[in-house]
C-alpha cells in the first residue's frame, strides 16, 4: 500500500519482553505473574515499595539482557547503571520505576529482514509494574491492584525508524520473539503481555524524519502490529493529502475495529527526572565476562535452520517446526548424531519426532529419544506392503468416498486416515498412511 | 549484670521509673508493651535482653513505626528492618521507638509531627536531630544504649547536645534495610551510647553484608573493640575546621581539650580542608532529589493518610529535589552537586595520607534553644556543615562529649573521624579520651 503512494512510512519499534528468571528482578519473590492463583502472593516490602524496602539486582536477569544484546549484535557496555524514573501511576508502588537511562546495557546492535535491516538502538533492563483491574463489587465500581507482576523483569528493545512497511514490521518483531525464545531468556506470551509491542508511526514524501510521530500503544499481536500500521499510515495519508500534519500523539489500538484511536496528545516531553539509583551500586563488566558471554551465545535460529537443511537434508518447514530453544536444538542434534551412527533413516526419525515432540522435554535423554523411537517403529510399525493392502480395502469398503477423492475432493483424506487408523491403531502413523495412500 | 551486681528486672524497674518521670520529654513516639516479656526469655545472649531505644524509623515487626511522620501514624510493618533483626538475635530488645524529625528531615526534633523532644540535659534546649529522641533516651537513662541514624549530623549532632556518645559509621558497614529511607546514598543507621565501649559492643552486632541491602560491604566486621584500650601514642591527628570564623567561641573551648591527645603521646595540629560550607550545598542538593525519589510512594494510596498530612518540612523538600532533578537544571544543580562530592572525596583522601584521624567540634555550638528552628530553612544544615563534609563522602565519625558548661548544663561533642572502614581507629581514640577526662561520668563507672 505505501509502495503505491506519494509518501514512505518511517517506523521504529518499541517492544517489552518479560524475562522468565526464577525471581523477580530486585527481590525474591516468585517471578511467576501467570502461574499465581491469587493476587498479591508474590510480593514483598521490597515488591510492594513499603517503606526501607531496598532493590536487590538480579543478576541473571542482567546476564540475559546482555545475551540477548550480543544476539542483536550490540554493544554492551561495560560500565552500566540503573536509573529512578519517576512519574505517578497506582500500579507503581514506589513513585518510580527501576529502570536505565543514559548507559543501558547494550546499544547499537541490528537484526537482519528480508526487506533490509532494522537497527537496535538500545536494549535496556527495567522492572515491570502492577496490574490494575477495575471492577464491580456489591454494585460499586472499584480498581484493584494485582502486585504479582510488579518487579518482574522486563527488557525493552528499541530500533530506529529503519522499517519501511508493516509487514516488516511483524517480520522484525517475530524474529525478535524467536530469538528471545530460542536463548529461554522469555516465553513472549503476547496474550499474557509477556511481550508488549509500540510502534512509532510517521510518514514523509522528501525521505527525511518529520517532525511529527504518533506512537500507537496496546498492541498484543504481530497481526494487530501490521494492522495498526496499516490503519495509521492510511490516517497520516489522509490528513497530508488534505493538506494537514498529523498531530505528535499517543494512540491507542483498538482489535476489534482494527483501528487506532487518540489517547493523549503530548504537549510536553514527559519529565521522569532520571537520576542514578542510589540503592544500586554502578555494574562493571570485565571484558572477558563479555566474551565468555559471547562464546557462550548458542548458534541463533536463521544459522542453526541453514546448517540443518544443508548437513541433515531437512527441508525449511521441518527446520521451522524444530528450531524453538537452544537445548531443545541440542537434543535434538544428538538424537540425529546417534541415528547416523546407527544408520537409521535421518528424515523417518525426524517426522517420528515431529509427531511426538512432547518428547522434547528438559529431563530426557537423546539416546531415550532414539530407544523409543527403535522400540516403537521396531516392534509395532506395520510394514509398508501390509499398509498398502489395508488401504486397499478402505478403498473397497467406501466406494462412494473412494470415488469423490479420486475425482479430486482431498479433503476427504482425513476420512480415510481415520478408517484406516481404526484397523491398524498406532502401528502407523498419519505421514505414513498418507504415503500408502498416495 | 553478668557480675549479678544488677539483675535484669531491676534494670527494667529503673528504666521503667525514668520513662514515668520523663514523660514530658516526649522522647517515644510509642513504647513495646512485651519488652519485659522478650527481656526474660534472651537467657545469656550477648546482650542478654537489655532494653534498647530504637529510632522511629527503623521497621520494627509488629510495632508501630511512624518515621514521626502523620502519614504514617498508623503504619505497623509486617518486617524487621536488618538492624532490628540483628539486634534481636543478639539479646537486645527494644525498649521503645523514639521521636525524630519527620522523616527525619532536620537537626532539631522539632519538625516531628508529634511535637519536639526536649534536652534532658536542660529542658529549654533542643536534643538535636534527627536522632534526638535516640539522644535524650539514651542521656535520660530510658534506655542503656540507642540506635540512631545519621544523613549528616543526625547521629552525631544530637549526640554532642545531648552530652552522649554516638558512632556514624562508615556508609555501607550497616545494613539501610528496613529503614524508612531519606537520602539513600548518606544513611547510615549506627549507635547513640552512654560510653564509646557500648558503641563499640552494638555496632559489632549490627554490621556487615546484608544480602537485603546492595549498598552494604563486603568487607569482614573487625572486632571493634579489640585495640580499644590501646591508647593514642603515636597517632596523627588533624584538627579540621579551625579556621571557620563562626566557630572561634567554641574552638577556644575545644582547643584545650585536644592537649589531652598530646599529653596521651598523639600529634594535634591544624591542618586546612576544604571549606565546609561547600557541604552544605552538596548536601541540601543531593539529599533534596533522593527525599524528593523517596518520598513518591507516599502517595496517599496506601497507609491511610493522604498527601495533606505532609508537613510543612517535607513539603519543601520535595519540591527543592524535584526541581534540581527537573529536566534543564539537573546538570545545573544535581550533575554539578556530584562533581563537588567528588571533590571532598578527594579532598580527603588527601588529609588521611598525612594523619592517622581527622577531629573537628560536632557542632558549630551548644544545644540551641526550643523553637530556634522556626524560620531558619537552613538550620539544620548551617548545624550539621562541620559533619556534612564527611557524610557526603561516607567516612565514618564518632561523637563523645568534651566540655561541659556548668551553668546551662550542655555539652560540646568532638568530632572524631576515620578513614573508610577504620571505626576501630576512632574507637580507640574515643575512648582514651574518655577515660583520660571527666566529661563522661557514665565511662568512670
Amino acid at each position: 500500500m505505501t509502495n503505491k503512494s506519494k509518501y514512505q512510512l518511517i517506523c521504529g519499534l518499541e517492544i517489552h519482553a518479560e524475562l522468565k528468571t526464577k525471581s523477580k528482578m530486585f527481590c525474591s519473590c516468585k517471578n511467576d505473574p501467570f502461574g499465581a492463583d491469587k493476587p498479591n502472593i508474590h510480593t514483598c516490602p521490597v515488591c510492594l515499595g513499603m517503606p526501607g524496602g531496598l532493590p536487590v539486582a538480579n543478576k541473571k536477569a542482567i546476564e540475559w539482557t546482555i545475551k540477548l544484546g550480543l544476539a542483536l549484535n550490540c554493544k554492551i557496555n561495560l560500565f552500566s547503571k540503573f536509573d529512578r524514573k519517576h512519574y505517578f501511576y497506582p500500579d507503581l508502588p514506589k513513585g518510580y520505576q527501576i529502570s536505565q537511562y543514559d548507559i543501558p546495557f547494550c546499544e547499537g546492535g541490528w537484526v537482519e529482514t528480508s526487506q533490509g535491516r532494522v537497527e537496535i538502538t538500545r536494549v535496556h533492563l527495567e522492572e515491570d509494574t502492577g496490574k490494575l483491574l477495575h471492577k464491580e463489587i456489591d454494585g460499586k465500581k472499584v480498581s484493584l491492584v494485582d502486585f504479582n507482576r510488579g518487579g518482574v523483569p522486563l527488557i525493552e528493545i528499541v530500533t530506529e525508524p529503519d522499517i519501511k512497511s508493516a509487514n516488516q514490521a511483524k517480520e522484525f518483531g517475530k524474529k525478535l520473539r524467536q530469538i528471545i525464545r530460542y536463548l529461554e531468556i522469555g516465553n513472549c506470551n503476547m496474550e499474557q503481555g509477556g511481550m508488549r509491542l509500540e510502534a512509532n508511526v510517521s510518514l514523509t514524501s522528501d525521505g527525511k524524519l518529520p517532525d511529527y510521530k504518533t506512537e500507537v500503544k496496546n498492541i498484543n499481536s504481530f497481526r494487530f502490529l501490521e494492522q495498526a500500521i496499516e490503519y495509521e499510515t492510511e490516517r497520516q495519508t489522509k490528513l497530508l493529502d488534505k493538506g494537514e500534519s498529523p498531530v505528535q500523539e499517543t494512540r491507542g489500538f483498538d482489535a476489534t475495529k482494527g483501528s487506532t484511536f487518540s489517547q493523549r496528545v503530548k504537549e510536553t516531553a514527559a519529565d521522569y527526572r532520571y537520576f542514578p539509583d542510589p540503592d544500586l551500586p554502578p555494574i562493571r563488566f570485565a571484558k572477558e565476562d563479555i566474551e565468555r558471554l559471547q562464546v557462550g551465545l548458542p548458534e541463533l535460529p536463521e544459522q542453526i535452520q541453514a546448517r540443518w537443511q544443508e548437513e541433515y537434508g531437512l527441508d525449511q518447514e521441518v527446520t521451522n517446526l524444530l528450531v524453538t530453544t537452544s537445548s531443545r536444538s541440542e537434543l535434538l542434534e544428538e538424537v540425529w548424531q546417534i541415528a547416523q551412527k546407527n544408520e537409521t533413516n535421518l528424515k523417518k526419525i525426524t517426522v517420528w519426532i515431529i509427531n511426538n515432540l512432547e518428547l522434547l522435554t528438559p529431563t530426557t535423554w537423546a539416546d531415550q529419544i532414539f530407544g523409543k523411537y527403535m522400540d516403537q517403529t521396531k516392534t509395532t510399525q506395520i510394514d509398508e506392503s501390509e499398509l498398502i493392502k489395508v488401504v486397499k480395502q478402505v478403498f473397497e469398503n467406501n466406494p462412494q468416498e473412494t470415488a469423490r477423492y479420486k475425482a479430486g475432493e482431498k479433503k476427504l483424506l482425513g476420512f480415510f486416515i481415520g478408517q484406516v487408523k481404526k484397523i491398524v491403531g498406532n502401528k502407523a502413523d498419519a505421514k505414513q498412511i498418507i504415503d500408502a495412500i498416495d | 549484670m553478668r557480675e549479678k551486681k544488677v539483675s535484669l528486672d531491676e534494670i527494667y524497674q529503673d528504666v521503667d521509673s525514668e520513662i514515668a518521670k520523663s514523660k514530658k520529654l516526649n522522647i517515644y513516639t510509642n513504647l513495646n508493651p512485651t519488652a519485659k516479656d522478650q527481656a526474660s526469655k534472651q537467657g545469656d545472649s550477648p546482650l542478654a535482653g537489655l532494653p534498647i531505644a530504637v529510632k522511629d524509623n527503623y521497621s520494627t515487626k509488629g510495632l508501630t513505626t511512624t518515621a514521626s511522620a502523620k502519614m504514617l501514624e498508623k503504619f505497623v510493618p509486617q518486617y524487621d528492618s536488618t538492624v532490628a533483626r540483628l539486634l534481636g538475635e543478639a539479646g537486645g530488645v527494644v525498649i521503645g521507638k523514639t521521636n525524630l524529625d519527620a522523616w527525619a528531615h532536620g537537626s532539631s526534633t522539632e519538625t516531628s509531627d508529634f511535637g519536639p523532644t526536649l534536652n534532658p540535659r536542660n529542658l529549654d534546649h533542643l536534643p538535636g536531630g534527627s536522632s534526638g529522641g535516640s539522644a535524650a533516651a539514651v542521656a535520660s537513662n530510658t534506655c542503656l544504649a540507642a540506635l540512631g541514624t545519621e544523613t549528616a549530623g543526625s547521629i552525631r549532632q544530637p549526640a554532642a547536645w545531648c552530652g552522649v556518645v554516638g558512632l556514624k559509621p562508615s556508609y555501607g558497614r550497616v545494613s539501610r534495610s528496613g529503614i524508612v529511607a531519606m537520602a539513600s546514598s548518606t544513611d547510615s543507621p549506627g549507635p547513640i551510647t552512654k560510653t564509646v565501649e557500648d558503641a563499640a559492643l552494638l555496632l559489632q552486632h549490627i554490621s556487615g553484608l546484608d544480602a537485603k541491602d546492595s549498598t552494604t560491604s563486603p568487607l569482614a566486621v573487625p572486632n571493634f573493640s579489640q585495640d580499644m584500650k590501646k591508647g593514642v601514642k603515636g597517632l596523627r591527628i588533624g584538627l579540621l575546621y579551625s579556621e571557620v570564623p563562626e566557630l572561634k567561641e567554641s574552638l577556644k573551648l575545644l582547643e584545650p581539650q585536644l592537649k589531652v591527645f598530646e599529653r596521651l603521646g598523639a600529634s594535634v595540629e591544624p591542618v586546612k580542608a576544604l571549606d565546609p560550607h561547600y557541604a552544605i550545598g552538596v548536601y541540601t542538593i543531593v539529599q533534596r532529589a533522593e527525599v524528593s525519589s523517596n518520598l513518591a510512594r507516599y502517595t496517599g494510596v496506601r497507609y491511610g493518610k493522604d498527601r495533606s498530612f505532609l508537613g510543612s518540612e517535607a513539603r519543601k523538600r520535595i519540591m527543592l529535589g524535584t526541581f534540581t532533578l527537573s529536566k534543564g537544571y539537573a546538570d545545573q544543580y544535581y550533575t554539578h552537586a556530584q562533581k563537588v562530592r567528588s571533590l571532598f572525596r578527594q579532598d580527603f583522601d588527601k588529609l588521611f595520607e598525612k594523619y592517622d584521624l581527622l577531629v573537628s567540634l560536632s557542632s558549630p555550638g551548644f544545644a540551641k534553644k526550643i523553637g530556634a528552628t522556626e524560620g531558619q530553612a537552613m538550620f539544620g544544615e548551617l548545624e550539621d556543615m562541620l559533619l556534612e563534609p564527611s557524610s557526603i563522602v561516607g567516612l565514618p565519625g564518632l561523637n563523645i562529649p568534651c566540655y561541659r558548661d556548668e551553668k546551662t548544663n550542655l555539652f560540646l561533642g568532638l568530632n572524631i573521624m576515620a578513614p573508610m572502614w577504620q571505626e576501630a581507629r576512632m574507637i580507640q581514640a574515643g575512648y582514651a579520651f574518655e577515660q583520660a577526662t571527666a566529661w563522661n561520668e557514665w565511662a568512670k563507672s
